[in-house]
């Protein structure tokens, strides 16, 4: 490379190989669309071409994308953005007055009235104001200031602005960010990428994914020893377990961070995603503020949220935000710089979010369509989270824990050693070689479990509970099905 | 003390920028206005941007009658909307997932969008094959420049990697580099000949770089940002020539192709140019291009979608970037689709082909007006010097500063014509970007703002700024 700049003489080669190019974006993987889903888009080019299988269709059962998995859009978000994509329909009468007045407010703050104009880089400032509200009046009145609120491309990108911000040092200095194991492999892509250091926590799978304040406290000291541990991952509802941590949890994380001078990131994109009895969604600022003075204004926190779960699954949409508590006003001025980089998040994504934070009300026209669709969408969730969990459980060899909330099942598989070892054979994780078979054999696409990390010899998948349920159930018998099969295969 | 006092050293360093004075200055005086204050005038005019829709231009209909109903495709149900609009909107509402604008896509970029865009480049340059598996659609050609940089460079390379830039250039794309731990060397365009990229400039440029930093890339804009400049071909064969010598990666951010006035100028992209150099350029000089759905006709900036196309690359090197781009999860679908409908607009024949064609001329119109308007208005100031503007959207007329102005701006702590801006925006509410955001050169003072506006409100600035200017410059006298 230093021949560049430093003599003229061509050589032969090209300037920007494997061996040069930032070795961090090498290092970079993510599960969720990696080897096995380019492997079933694959198979149904072949379905297309008339090939001919055991199944007619690849369930794509591996990404939290509802509306692929048939679930529809909510109509009023829909009508709303339709007005503001095209407002001459402000003249169609088919249109309900509570959705051209959501629009027309929406435009107005638009450049030009128009969702075409660029935003500020922090997003629309009724947006952030709407934003604002929605958080007092879910975390009971404790006040949000619109200022706090960065509106993003989805929560992912929020997250890795964060990161960015926050990743620094170098060799023993360098930044340590502690992560669930296991997580959202978004996480360990970001680290990867910005050259963290990915410090890993175990939730406890015999105890419903749980997390335990002395894991946390292991996997900090054994980190101190070659790294500057500054930040606190934590993902509530959880993806891929769906665990919903108790209050008391949240409190014991809280009080963890502010022991140890951590920077604490909550996602909360599941936020109503939460299914089982005896659960509930409590958020960390809510949390935070409830326990006084003595942390609310010393924790810096950032929540995340997002457009593309709980009953929306707007997910192609990329809309959402952050809440940024307690951050330094200097260090507000570099995050501002930063966010004006991209210049702003998708104008589209941002009316979606001002239409998910302030939605129909009860004296309101659309009101009663609204809530019967979002009703629908989230029972139907927790039907699927239950019948989900009963059947793995009644295989052998698989076990599965409640599914709490979120979007997905993270059961354990059980492996014959033959197949762990052929798995070996062929050069592949013994979960990702299980998967592979699966979706070659019944056309299911799955991310296995090492997509996301797991304890050591420990074998898990993730499977969305997304698909209709009479389509799920199928799923869930064919997995059973397959499941059998292949512990007898290599028995 | 806060955690967060440690930051990134990376995002400390991007520049604050020049514009932050005033858009704080901008928004206390709106805040202002809104309260009754008096002024002598009732709003403020943007014109820093180019962000056609918030000066005066429409979106054009045929895209918005399309997005409208893919995002509620009961609007497909009744015959309100024209035929050719239905049957776009079902066709794209096919290539999702579920039928659904709202899904994410098994892959980050649509397929079919994808062949669409590469049908688009091989007609724009007269049939030079163009290969879907090495395009990916963006979020935005500035996220896409700096996903590329990723890639290119080592943050913790010492030396820094380096990517040659124009000067002046446009600020994000500086910020990019930056915020990645790079180093950007400047190489001047030549003002005097309308911006031209002179090849020995480019040539001292490296040489400057000499135990500073490690060029790696040559970042070229044309249509130029903030110049106005088309580059020739001869131009372009030049730089060509030179990234292949220096064994530089060239980066062609053509987001403005649409935009060309000049009389004897012509858009050409840097694959044609390219590829008709024939071997061993065209099978060895490494090349990505960037285009954008926000600027041109449709001016769809809120919907940040673009793409990218990457030529000669690695393969290796190649399948890392995809990973990336499916690490990001994807570009927001509506913008998929406004993509597809900028490189596959209405064609004559089509029912929405004579309101399509109507807008688009008119949109030309009224630029070739605003480029004539504002070159004359503005070479007729004294003190101020404008390039012929030959493409792009925008106005980098060049002002000639009295001592006194200067001084002034020392004393408030400001770059002069940044003072000049703040002074503009307090008495005629027009904002201006100054032309210390743009790495000018220095000891030299621009202003930039857009001509892909209406042709009202750039006759409103033109006359704002006439009087400004006059009063201003008698001011300092």
């Amino acid at each position: 490379m230093s021949q560049q700049a430093v003599n003229g003489v061509p050589s032969r080669g090209k300037v920007l190989t494997v061996d040069n190019m930032n070795p961090n974006v090498k290092r970079v993987e993510y599960a969720v669309r990696g080897p096995i889903v380019q492997r079933a888009v694959q198979i149904e080019k072949e379905l297309r071409e008339g090939v001919k299988k055991p199944f007619t269709e690849v369930i794509k059962a591996n990404i939290g994308d509802a509306h692929a998995m048939g679930q529809k859009p909510i109509t009023f978000l829909r009508q709303v953005l339709a007005l503001c994509a095209y407002p001459e329909l402000m003249e169609d009468n088919k249109f309900p007055e509570d959705a051209k007045k959501r629009a027309q407010r929406i435009l107005d703050a638009c450049g030009g009235h128009s969702i075409g104009a660029y935003s500020a880089s922090q997003g629309i400032e009724c947006v952030r104001q709407d934003v604002a509200r929605y958080i007092e009046k879910r975390d009971g009145g404790i006040p949000s200031n619109p200022d706090s609120i960065y509106l993003s491309t989805g929560a992912s990108d929020a997250i890795v602005t964060m990161l960015k911000l926050l990743v620094c040092g170098e060799g023993h200095d360098r930044t340590g960010v502690m992560i669930s194991i296991p997580q959202y492999p978004l996480y360990s892509a970001a680290l990867a990428d910005l050259g963290a250091v990915q410090i890993s926590y175990y939730l406890d799978e015999d105890k419903c994914w749980s997390l335990d304040v002395a894991e946390l406290r292991r996997a900090l000291n054994a980190a101190r020893q070659h790294c500057n541990p500054r930040v606190l991952c934590i993902i509530n509802p959880g993806n891929p377990t769906g665990q919903v941590q108790s209050r008391q949890c949240i409190e014991d994380v809280i009080k963890f961070a502010k022991e140890e001078h951590l920077f604490l990131m909550a996602d909360e994109v599941y936020q109503d995603n939460v299914y089982a009895e005896g659960c509930k969604f409590h958020s960390f600022k809510k949390v935070l503020f409830e326990m006084g003075p003595e942390y609310s204004s010393t924790v810096e926190m950032a929540s995340f949220h997002s457009t593309s779960k709980c009953y929306m699954g707007e997910c192609g949409f990329r809309g959402g935000y952050m809440e940024v508590i307690n951050m330094d006003p200097e260090v507000k001025a570099q995050l501002i710089k930063l966010v004006s980089v991209r210049l702003c998040p998708p104008v589209p994504g941002q009316a979606l979010l001002d239409l998910v934070v302030n939605p129909p009300q009860p004296d309101e026209p659309s009101y009663t369509t609204f809530m019967k669709e979002r009703t629908a969408v989230l029972a139907a969730l927790a039907e699927k989270a239950k019948l989900t969990e009963e059947i793995f459980n009644t295989v052998p060899g698989i076990t599965c824990n409640p599914v709490q909330g979120a979007m997905y099942t993270f059961p354990r598989i059980t492996l014959p050693q033959k197949a762990i070892d052929k798995a070996k054979e062929q050069g592949q994780v013994p979960d990702m070689y299980y998967c592979m078979r699966l979706l070659e054999e019944e056309g299911i696409c799955l991310v296995p479990g090492s997509g996301f990390g797991q304890r050591e010899g420990t074998f898990h998948f993730r499977m969305t509970i997304l698909p209709p349920t009479e389509k799920l159930k199928v799923v869930l018998q064919k997995i059973r099905d397959f499941h059998l099969r292949f512990t007898q295969e290599f028995s | 003390m806060s955690v967060l006092q440690e930051i990134s050293p990376n995002v400390k360093n991007i520049k604050q920028s020049e514009y932050e004075v005033l858009a704080s200055r901008a928004s206390q005086i709106e805040k202002e206005l809104s309260q009754g204050v008096r002024k002598p005038y009732k709003e403020l005019i943007d014109v820093c941007w180019c962000d056609p829709h918030s000066v005066g231009v429409k979106p054009l209909t045929f895209v918005r009658q399309v997005l409208a109903a893919c995002v509620y495709p009961q609007l497909m149900k009744s015959h309100e909307l024209p035929l050719d609009v239905r049957q776009r909107a079902q066709w794209l509402l096919g290539r999702c997932d579920g039928g659904s604008v709202g899904s994410y896509n098994a892959q980050p970029c649509i397929p079919e969008i994808i062949e669409k865009v590469s049908e688009f480049t091989t007609r724009r340059d007269g049939g030079v094959p163009s290969y879907p598996e090495n395009i990916f659609i963006s979020t935005g050609s500035q996220w896409a420049i700096m996903d590329i940089l990723n890639v290119l460079v080592n943050s913790e390379a010492s030396p820094k990697t380096g990517v040659l830039t124009p000067a002046p250039c446009h600020v994000t794309s500086m910020m990019s580099i930056t915020a990645l731990g790079a180093a950007a060397v400047p190489y001047y365009l030549t003002e005097e000949q309308g911006w031209t990229l002179q090849v020995e400039e480019l040539q001292r440029a490296l040489e400057s770089a000499k135990g500073v930093c490690n060029p790696v890339a040559l970042y070229v804009i044309n249509p130029g940002n903030p110049a106005g400049l088309v580059q020739s071909r001869k131009s372009m064969q030049e730089v060509i020539r030179f990234a292949s010598e220096k064994r530089l990666f060239l980066l062609a951010d053509e987001v403005y192709q649409d935009f060309v006035y000049g009389e004897n100028r012509e858009f050409v992209s840097y694959k044609r140019v390219l590829a008709e150099m024939g071997p061993p350029y065209s099978d060895t000089v490494e090349l990505v291009s960037f285009h954008s759905t926000s600027k041109g006709f449709m001016g769809e900036c809120g919907m940040r979608g673009g793409y990218v196309e990457l030529v000669n690359l690695d393969p290796a090197v190649q399948k890392h970037i995809f990973k990336l781009i499916s690490k990001s999860s994807c570009t927001p679908v509506l913008a998929q689709m406004a993509l597809d409908l900028m490189v596959n607009p209405p064609q004559p024949g089509d029912p929405s082909y004579p309101l399509y064609n109507q807008q688009t001329q008119h949109i030309k119109n009224m630029l070739a007006q605003n480029v004539k308007t504002t070159h004359e208005v503005l070479n007729s100031l004294p003190g101020v010097i404008s390039q012929p503007v030959e493409g792009g959207a925008f106005v980098f007329p060049r002002v000639f500063l009295p001592p006194k102005a200067i001084q002034k701006a020392e004393e408030e702590g400001m770059q002069p014509d940044t003072f000049y801006c703040v002074r503009l925006l307090e008495e005629t509410g027009v904002l201006c970007c100054p032309g210390s955001e743009f790495e000018q050169k220095e000891g030299t003072y621009h202003i930039r703002f857009c001509i892909t506006a209406s042709q009202d409100i750039v006759k409103e600035v033109l006359r704002h700024l006439t009087t400004f200017h006059t009063k201003f410059m008698k001011d300092f006298s």
